[in-house]
């Protein structure tokens, strides 16, 4: 039966990849069919019935790599795995149909057909949405590190005053990533005053402040001072409704008016210099 | 008449999901950039609630319109192990896992209508609104 639904397809690949083609660009939801050149649409397309027939007619372990490959093209493309599900229905649909017709598939062996292409398409839509998975996963876990890259770290911007610069949403895990980075660079830097700059941050609730407060009075343990910069209007009233207390704290609402005041508090000021 | 959508709360990624929802529907409604970040700020108290004790529960933006007045509801629900003591968590500095203990009292003074419902073994529900001035 396998062979002869190869023999089938190999035989109609043309009329297929048409028929095919016509029912998914009627896939009203997704875009990405339509956006992709005749080109490589028809390309892809071909390459797609071959890897559905591949299953039919050699190893599981050829076809297992060819899978990938395609898998992975396929997400390069951006198809939603809705898409590509459908898009292996579709096919098997098609194919049974177009044996039907032909007088392949009749009232006697309809069962076993069933049965045949069930086993045919079943495998393949696991393993795609398997490989779809793994992509994702994939991807998470690079944006994950990606995110911790760009966590907090401590600039030295003059001699004995640091900026650490906090942009984004703070969680548990930022939060002793900052500890760390702060205390560890603060030592590293010799530095007396450190800014810390929450302009980026979108949202201070009390999780927020307690890791903020907990991170000053760190760095008072190993004698610097710490700075609130960059509080916005709207952040500087919810602190208050919140009733958060920061009275500890020098706090101001721009990087540079801390920084001036870094500079006074270590005897310095920037001055205009006379050029004559 | 009211329009909702919601966040389930499994995750400290959720907490995220959630007030990005809320400031969406602040915004559509009007709310000035005040407003929003008290709207957001009280969606991640609320939500982070029932992450740290609950485990997991959900969040539910509302649309209210009443006597012409918009508004935006935030509901909290989860069947987490509830609240022993309410009168206490409502008061100031109060806190169990060593945070502030600003949470509830904060949410509501950021909120305008705030009620609390909680039995001990079965949950907490939350509703905490805000009127468009």
């Amino acid at each position: 039966m396998n062979k002869q639904m190869a023999r089938y397809i190999q035989e109609n690949m043309t009329e297929i990849i048409s028929n095919w083609q016509e029912l998914m660009r009627n896939e009203k939801s997704e875009r990405s069919f339509e956006v992709l050149p005749e080109e490589l649409m028809n390309q892809t397309s071909r390459e797609f019935a071959e890897l559905m027939t591949s299953n039919l007619l050699e190893s599981h372990q050829a076809y297992e790599s060819r899978l990938n490959d395609f898998a992975e093209k396929v997400v390069r493309y951006g198809w939603s795995i809705t898409f590509v599900t459908k898009a292996i229905n579709h096919f098997g649909d098609i194919v049974f149909d177009g044996m039907e017709k032909d007088g392949l598939i009749n009232n006697d062996n309809y069962r076993g057909f069933s049965k045949e292409f069930n086993k045919w398409i079943t495998p393949i839509r696991d393993s795609t949405i398997d490989t779809y998975s793994r992509t994702w996963e994939r991807t998470v876990s690079l944006q994950k590190i990606a995110l911790q890259e760009l966590s907090a770290s401590l600039i030295p911007v003059f001699d004995k005053v640091s900026v650490m610069p906090l942009v984004g949403t703070i969680d548990t895990e930022r939060a002793r990533l900052i500890m760390e980075n702060l205390l560890d660079g603060v030592v590293r830097h010799r530095a007396e005053v450190v800014l810390l700059d929450i302009t980026g941050v979108p949202v201070v609730d009390t999780m927020v402040a307690h890791h903020i407060i907990q991170a000053a009075d760190a760095v008072r343990l190993v004698g610097a001072k710490c700075m609130l910069v960059g509080i916005r209007p709207e952040i500087a009233q919810t602190i208050v409704t919140l009733g958060i207390n920061l009275n500890e704290f020098t706090t101001t609402s721009t990087l540079q008016r801390g920084v001036e005041q870094a500079l006074a508090w270590t005897n310095r000021k920037i001055v205009e210099v006379d050029e004559a | 008449m009211s329009n909702q959508s919601s966040v389930e709360i499994q995750t400290e990624w959720d907490i995220v999901a959630a007030r990005q929802l809320g400031r969406n529907v602040a915004k559509e409604l009007g709310f000035g950039t005040v407003d929003q970040a008290r709207i957001t700020t009280a969606i991640s108290e609320l939500a982070r609630n029932i992450y740290l004790y609950a485990g997991q529960g959900k969040i539910e933006i509302q649309r209210l319109t009443e006597n012409g007045i918009n508004g935006i509801l935030i509901i909290a629900a989860d069947s987490g192990p509830g609240i022993p003591d309410i009168r206490k968590v409502m008061e100031d500095g109060f806190s169990t896992s060593g945070g502030l203990g600003a949470g509830l009292p904060g949410v509501k003074r950021l909120m305008d209508d705030f009620k609390i419902e909680t039995t001990l073994g079965e949950g907490t529900d939350i509703r905490a609104t805000k009127w468009l001035r």
